[in-house]
């Protein structure tokens, strides 16, 4: 092998950092969705590697579930900072109270809820352009999305009409209204997300790594306990997603797989406290990551329905 | 806990081809399953799906197949990507549906892989698919070729049958400038010669099929002849609280072809500026020399204007520079290429407009005979077109260089991508201004 050789993980930068480059030049209000998650963090390494010294040429946007570990949104807030980044935040409580939402009593979990949110904070910022940390070997509708995934007027997904993609050459036309999501991640797997991480020596939340917590059984999975209802008069928002008298409560050794929000992560039993550990975890395990978050068990179609109606 | 010892060096892309129901997706169950790459709750998930719809059987191919409607139909509408992974490499995977009228998908999903798998049923032998997507891949110019000849367990592992197969591959192929072509005889379905050599085919003396993928040498699928920079974006600091970058004026990119090194002469095309490059800027600190597929900055000497669109080349190997255009084309849209027509042309980083002049032939993919007077190219129709373009395109010959040798054209109004091009080599290089420049 010659000395003119990219190893997987430098040809999965580059390639991603073209993909943001491409982004920054071809679309006038871009964003980047920012959740102080594993993927997303690989991606603000990547957004400085594509721009700087000059500084990343838009802003972070998280949509916030009202669910959310407290340690993530410490860690994001911190990284936007030190990154000098400007993070706009908009959250499902906010859109339920404007009216732009509405929770439905027997759904507890707020991914659905996140897709209206995030469409109001697209036409609220006129952002033509989103770039998302998803990765295809995540989950079976994903594999099939392009790296430029276009969406209509209504934010919807087509899989059956995508633009095809050939060579590193993307189609980033829209027309008014239209709105372009963008995976820079698209090729990467959870492997490659923890090799880069360690590479890189970027921090991470503690909650990927292992600590002891309080969790209940439900739906084969360990869920976190939710904090305590402060009685501020406001209904509970975790009002579901707290443990039933007959459900299991143990105290356990645990660590995240893949973050969603409080409600639908399944903490998985782990030692790992090293992002060495984690990458040997990952080497050995026998369950995908997506195999421990409850809102894809509940239909084998669940995401792709989700992705049509305009989620990330 | 151990670290794992070793780390994959490097990642193959290859992509699957065959008409429906000769094993693709059965083939990607297997080499996901037997190289163990398949986890739990994939295993589970495909039993929940074979006690409905398969009568208690496990179907491999329903990791591949998707989304809800192509279950509903039992066909795969478009490409899927998967990764696996060896001990000795990465694989990203493009599975690419086999039906005529998904031609478009298959140049999708093979114009970015090293290798491609065309499946060949043994019962059937050659059909007119397995013509349609080797012609493709010799088109695209995929670097290496194998031709798995599958369901030798249906002709009672047959040396003879696989060797009758092979020989109608070898009657057309030599038509196809395809250098490396491979042939192998398996069963998907049981897995036969795909991670593991068969017992039942002590006469084939080849690798497995995995065993090939993890061996097959890639590393001079990237071109390193030829400098060539795509701007793609011009990097100027904001008010930097470093002085030092008050003056900082950086052209970042992906290098699309050779080598570029602190202090070598370059070129600005079109505009056909001189200068050195002063600095290869990276997030990880400056380095010496730079190559493709790497995406870098470059700090050039003079102060000169360069903007996203333009190219800056090395003094080896020139491009050339034109805006009449002579390409193959894939066609992937139902409304057909007219004569005459305008379209936006996108190619390297730059997009244009671009009007169809003549279309020259259409190519018969099944005898790959050329027939001329085609009066459109209609979905799924590759054809040999000129083009006039609105500004000059700094191109290579695609089968010099895949990434500044294509371009797709958009169609104006609903922005729909309409076509794959792949352009035939320029009829001279660009003559730079001063003829220092070669030195
Ligand atoms: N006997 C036999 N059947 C096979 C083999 N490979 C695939 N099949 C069967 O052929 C059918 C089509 O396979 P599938 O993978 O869905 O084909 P695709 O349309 O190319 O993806 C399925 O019923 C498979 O079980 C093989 O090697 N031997």
């Amino acid at each position: 092998m010659n000395s003119y050789h990219l190893d997987h993980l430098q040809y999965l930068e580059t390639e991603a950092i073209h993909v943001m480059r491409e982004v920054a030049a071809e679309f006038e209000r871009p964003a980047l969705l920012f959740s102080g998650g594993k993927d997303s963090i690989c991606m603000l390494r990547l957004a400085e590697k594509a721009f700087r010294p000059a500084d990343i040429p838009m802003p972070f946007l998280n949509i916030e579930t009202g669910h959310e570990f407290p340690e993530l949104i410490e860690f994001r807030d911190r990284r936007a900072k030190e990154l000098g980044a400007k993070l706009i935040v908009r959250t499902v409580d906010d859109a339920i109270a404007r009216g732009l939402a509405t929770a439905s009593a027997s759904e507890t979990s707020r991914n659905r809820l996140q897709i209206p949110v995030l469409l109001g904070a697209i036409e609220e910022f006129r952002f033509d352009c989103c770039i998302g940390g998803a990765r295809r070997d995540e989950e079976k509708a994903r594999a099939k999305e392009r790296f430029f995934s276009f969406r209509d007027g209504f934010g919807q997904w087509d899989p059956k009409n995508q633009r095809p993609e050939i060579w590193n050459l993307y189609n980033a036309r829209l027309s008014p209204g239209e709105n372009m999501r963008v995976f820079p991640l698209s090729n990467w797997t959870e492997m490659d997300v923890w090799e880069y991480i360690r590479r890189e020596k970027l921090s991470v939340p503690s909650i990927y790594f292992s600590h002891e917590r309080e969790c209940f059984r439900r739906g084969g999975q360990w869920l976190p306990i939710p904090p305590p209802h402060s009685e501020n008069g406001h209904p509970d928002p975790y009002a579901g997603a707290r443990p039933k008298p007959n459900e299991k409560r143990a105290n356990l050794i645990v660590r995240v797989r893949t973050i969603a929000d409080m409600i639908s992560t399944g903490m998985i039993e782990s030692r790992a406290d090293s992002v060495d550990d984690i990458v040997a975890e990952i080497a050995a395990a026998r369950v995908t990551e997506r195999g421990t978050r409850a809102d894809d068990k509940s239909s084998e179609a669940a995401m792709e329905d989700r992705k049509k109606a305009g989620y990330f | 806990m151990p670290i794992p010892a070793h780390h994959p060096v490097d990642i193959l892309r290859f992509n699957t081809c065959g008409s429906v129901d000769d094993g693709k997706s059965t083939l990607i169950g297997r080499l996901l399953y037997d190289s163990k790459n398949l986890m739990e709750d994939q295993i589970e998930a495909l039993e929940r799906s074979a006690d409905i719809t398969g009568g208690g059987q496990i179907n491999l191919a329903n990791l591949t197949d998707g989304l809800r409607a192509e279950r509903e139909q039992g066909i795969t509408i478009d490409v899927a990507y998967r990764y696996f992974a060896t001990p000795k490499r990465k694989f990203i995977v493009a599975d690419t549906p086999g039906h005529v009228q998904y031609t478009r998908n298959m140049v999708t999903g093979a114009s970015t892989a090293n290798l491609s798998i065309v499946l060949v049923d043994a019962r059937q032998g050659v059909i007119e698919q397995s013509r349609r997507h080797t012609c493709i891949a010799s088109l695209l110019r995929i670097p290496h070729l194998v031709i798995a000849i599958n369901k030798m367990d249906l002709v009672g592992w047959s040396e003879e049958r696989f060797i009758e197969i092979r020989d109608q591959f070898e009657e057309f192929l030599p038509r196809l400038d395809m250098k490396d072509v491979k042939f192998a005889p398996i069963s998907a379905l049981n897995g036969d010669n795909v991670v593991e050599p068969s017992p039942k085919t002590p006469w084939y003396t080849g690798p497995t099929l995995l065993g090939h993928l993890e061996s097959v040498h890639i590393g001079s699928d990237w071109n390193l002849n030829g400098f060539r920079l795509p701007v793609q974006w011009v990097n100027r600091p904001n008010n930097p609280t470093d002085a030092r970058l008050h003056d900082f004026r950086g052209f970042s990119g992906q290098i699309a072809g050779g080598i570029v090194k602190v202090g070598q002469k370059v070129m600005v095309l079109p505009g056909g500026n001189i200068s050195r490059v002063k600095e290869i800027w990276t997030y990880d600190g400056p380095v010496t020399e730079a190559f493709c597929p790497q995406s870098i900055t470059l700090v050039l000497d003079e102060d000169i204007d360069v903007s996203r669109g333009d190219m800056i080349i090395g003094p080896d190997n020139l491009p050339g520079a034109s805006s009449d255009l002579h390409a193959k084309v894939c066609w992937m849209h139902p409304r057909p290429l007219q004569c005459g027509r305008r379209y936006l042309l996108k190619h390297t980083t730059q997009t244009v407009q671009a009007v169809v002049t003549a279309i020259e032939d259409r190519i018969n993919v099944s005898t790959f005979e050329p027939e001329p007077d085609a009066p459109d190219l209609a979905l799924n129709d590759i054809g040999e077109i000129r083009l006039k373009t609105s500004k000059p395109l700094i191109f290579d010959g695609y089968a010099t260089n895949r990434l500044t040798g294509s371009f797709i054209l958009i169609e104006q109004g609903t922005h729909a991508t309409v076509a794959a091009g792949m352009l035939f080599p320029p009829t001279e290089a660009v003559k730079p201004e001063y003829t220092d420049f070669s030195i």
